[in-house]
């Protein structure tokens, strides 16, 4: 293993709520839901209607542009309604579970005695392609393109992320298998960001680069840069470490089992823990009887605090995502709130007697604590970006829409998730994320 | 303090676009979020924001000024009752009260004016008010000799809130610092109120002066090539004649703390800002001894670099007036090479230009308007190391 790669820019956002190693089991949800809203820029295309008997891998939907691209069902079952809102846009395909449906047979196979051709194959068709994304542009890879190399990040660093390193416990050989598939998929390599103390270590047939640093030095976008940064036409793909696991156990057992482990977190989390459900479960069989009861309201959150999507109980889990967070709403008004000592106001600034106590864990709502401005304070977003990227220029360059500077300038090297930090910290509340995804979908629209 | 809250909350239906007081619209969102922070929470991207706003910042740099107002207070008076001559036989509290009853109306007629004008032109865009003017009010009057006539006042910061940032769009928005276009604009309509000997020292008609009173600022004294009258003492604490907040490099350092401990003020501006005048001073220094030049001139050159420091107004611009993040550049290394050329302009312009007695406002406006050709070139660089590595791989 060589040197670790020490990043400085960043900043750990210590919240209330991480969750405690424990890990729960639980029941099989009685309905579960695939959400194509989850892939910015699907078009989905309808396999099944509503009423339809399906077995867990049968196809739902897929990518209009993409045929071979399906989206299957996590779990057998018969599909109950499809969603729409809308323009009739598909917004939810809900299936009734049912643990006689049984699920489909794929080849069951130790991937290095499969060519690349027939891994790809049964990737595509058991729905498990979409986990694989590419950068540039953080979109699912497209199956006619070979990539670079294969980038894994196997430790998160974001607000009370779950520790992958607890997560994989019990399942290395499946890890391993996965990687074994992948690694057939590209003529480069496959690379795990690692950090200290990681039980990654010992996988074999990838290259690993360790990493140490505050948030976002888990972001897989991160690691790149510092490893082989992307250039115009490159490509390279990302692989979640669960997602991981789906590709092992399809190989293993020849079936699709996306059982998957959702940390449960936030300072309105009664016990923080470790859930084993199922992808796509609703969002109440998580947080139930874990929701401390107040009397304001609560912001449930799919993913982490700073990427993640605002959901309602009735709502499914996002398909990427392998964490809940719920924190109070804030949608109080503060009297002088911009002229308080700030005992308990964490902020990425030192303007707060908070920044005294770095060690601390704090209390964070949805609050905006503050009202849109144009930027005005500088060398606030380069402190939180450990990339050789000038995140203000780039924005800007989005802003008015200028394709040239923002090639020029490295959008290729970007997603939301690695310069979420600088929406965070933004004295001027700017919306980073939006407009980076702006930005992104401008590009795909222009070159494809 | 409910009340106050109902009330604002009461009142919003009325001041909406189409509502009976909607012209009144910018002003209560003003109101109300300057007493409460909004509870708007966030819609898309990340869910938690920081804990600090503009207000907050903008706040951190008043509280940064707070020593230097307070100095600039009690040595206006001070500076008045020793041009008397009864400095010595009056007590701190009636100095300093003096120097209250003259400041005050020009820090309101800064606010009263620029806020104004910040809330009309707020209304007519449809935005809410953007707390910008909290820093240049305080800074305006900070920068103005005592002896200012207050329509004179007025006056500047309507040409400096108007032409200076709000035809750019407000605030965010400028390319020079508001505060030192108000200066500008007075040096160059009213040179003859702004400059010379007897705008410093806050005097009536009726004052009978000491003997050998001239209230000429040290820098005057120095341009005249009288540099062993200039006390350091006097000078570090600001116990000289001078604009209102500029004298004190002690109040101005401590000022210079808080904002290098909250991280609102860029240090690297700070820090090459003095390098540049140091190494300037040091280069007149060097060449002070050379054939040809007048013996004042002479004398000036040879003026130890370090004083240059304390003198005038270089310490209040390398601190407050460089350091805007607006008008300043933005790029990391963009602001090394701005606040080093401020430094070389300001000492440079002070020597060498008989015209301009200081510098460092010129200094800080022209490269104000040269910061964004500053950050061309570091983003520039910025890209051709991309497109040279691009090369590479391909």
């Amino acid at each position: 293993m060589s040197e670790a790669i020490k990043l400085r820019k960043g900043l750990n956002i210590k919240l209330k709520g991480s969750a405690n190693k424990e890990l729960e089991t639980l029941s099989i949800p009685s309905t579960v839901a695939l959400k194509p809203t989850d892939f910015p820029g699907l078009t989905p295309k309808l396999k099944v209607k509503a009423e339809a008997l399906v077995k867990a891998g049968d196809a739902l939907f897929y990518d209009k542009y993409h045929p071979e691209v399906l989206f299957t069902a996590p779990f057998g079952g018969k599909v109950i309604s499809v969603n729409r809102g809308e323009r009739r846009k598909v917004l939810e395909v809900v299936i009734e579970t049912d643990e006689n449906a049984g699920s489909l047979e794929f080849t069951k196979a130790n991937p290095t005695s499969l060519s690349g051709d027939e891994i790809k194959e049964q990737i595509l068709k058991s729905g498990i392609w979409p986990f694989i994304k590419k950068r540039p542009y953080g979109i699912i890879a497209s199956p006619e393109e070979k990539p670079i190399s294969i980038y894994i990040s196997t430790f998160d660093t974001a607000p009370m992320a779950p520790d992958y390193n607890f997560v994989i416990e019990g399942q290395m050989d499946t890890f391993q298998t996965g990687i074994n598939a992948l690694a057939k998929l590209t003529d480069g390599k496959v690379n795990l960001g690692v950090n200290e103390n990681s039980a990654f270590t010992s996988v074999k047939n990838v290259e690993i680069n360790s990493f140490k640093g505050p948030h976002p030095v888990g972001n897989v976008g991160i690691q790149i840069h510092h490893t082989a940064p992307l250039n115009k036409g490159d490509v390279v793909w990302t692989v979640n470490v669960q997602d991981v696991l789906f590709i092992g156990r399809l190989f293993e057992t020849g079936k699709v089992d996306f059982t998957k482990t959702f940390a449960v977190t936030g300072s309105e989390i009664e016990n923080p823990k470790y859930v084993k459900t199922i992808l796509g479960a609703p969002v109440i069989s998580v947080t139930k009887r874990n929701l401390k009861s107040v009397d304001y309201k609560q912001r449930i959150i799919s993913g982490n605090v700073l990427t993640g999507t605002k959901v309602k109980t009735q709502c499914y889990l996002s398909y990427y995502d392998s964490q809940i967070s719920v924190i109070p709403e804030g949608d109080e008004f503060e009297l002088f709130g911009w002229a308080t000592l700030g005992a308990k106001k964490f902020s990425a600034s030192k303007t707060f007697i908070t920044s005294l106590f770095p060690k601390k864990e704090y209390e964070m709502n949805a609050n905006l604590h503050g009202g849109d401005r144009a930027f005005v304070v500088s060398g606030q977003y380069e402190k939180l970006l450990p990339m050789n990227i000038l995140p203000v220029q780039l924005l800007k360059a989005i802003l008015v829409n200028d394709i040239d500077k923002m090639e020029q300038l490295g959008i290729y090297e970007v997603v939301e998730e690695d310069l979420a930090l600088c929406e965070y910290a933004c004295t001027s509340k700017i919306k980073v994320q939006d407009i980076l995804r702006t930005g992104i979908n401008t590009m795909i629209k222009e070159l494809g | 303090m409910k009340f106050i809250k109902n009330f604002f909350e009461r009142t919003e239906p009325l001041v909406q676009k189409g509502a009976k007081y909607n012209w009144l619209g910018s002003v209560h969102e003003g109101f109300f979020t300057f007493l409460y922070v909004s509870k708007d929470t966030s819609k898309s991207g990340t869910h938690i924001h920081d804990y600090t706003d503009l207000k907050r910042t903008m706040s951190i740099v008043v509280l940064a000024l707070v020593p230097a107002i307070l100095f600039g207070m009690y040595n206006t008076g001070l500076q008045h009752f020793l041009a008397i001559g009864e400095a010595s036989s009056t007590g701190f509290l009636e100095i300093f009260l003096y120097g209250l009853i003259k400041v005050l109306p020009v820090i309101a007629v800064s606010y009263i004016v620029g806020l104004g004008i910040e809330f009309v032109f707020a209304q007519k865009r449809g935005h809410g008010i953007h707390e910008g003017f909290l820093v240049s009010g305080i800074l305006i009057p900070m920068v103005m000799p005592i002896e200012t006539p207050l329509w004179m006042i007025a006056v500047a910061t309507a040409f400096a809130v108007i032409l200076g940032k709000e035809v750019f769009g407000g605030t965010g928005m400028n390319i020079w610092n508001p505060a030192l276009i108000a200066r500008a604009f007075l040096f160059f309509a009213y040179p003859a109120q702004m400059s010379g000997e007897s705008v410093w020292v806050s005097l009536k008609d009726s004052d009978n002066l000491v003997d050998g009173f001239s209230g000429a600022t040290p820098m005057a004294q120095a341009a005249a090539g009288n540099i062993d009258n200039i006390s350091v003492a006097d000078a570090f604490f600001g116990f000289i004649p001078g604009s209102i907040g500029e004298t004190s490099t002690l109040a101005i350092l401590l000022g210079a703390i808080i904002l290098i401990v909250t991280g609102i003020g860029s240090w690297k501006i700070m820090v090459s800002v003095i390098a540049g005048g140091s190494v300037m001073g040091l280069i007149l220094n060097a060449v002070s001894g050379s054939a040809g030049l007048s013996p004042e001139v002479a004398t000036y050159f040879s003026l130890p670099f370090w004083q240059h420091l304390i003198l005038g107004g270089f310490m209040f611009g390398a601190i407050f007036m460089a350091t805007d993040p607006v008008s300043a550049a933005q790029t990391d290394k963009g602001k090394w090479i701005y606040g080093f050329l401020i430094g070389i302009l300001a000492i440079l312009i002070r020597v060498l230009n008989p015209a301009f007695p200081e510098g460092m406002m010129l200094a800080v406006l022209l490269m104000n308007t040269f910061a964004p050709l500053v950050d061309h070139y570091v983003v520039a660089g910025n890209i051709k190391k991309r497109m040279k590595r691009a090369k590479i791989s391909a």
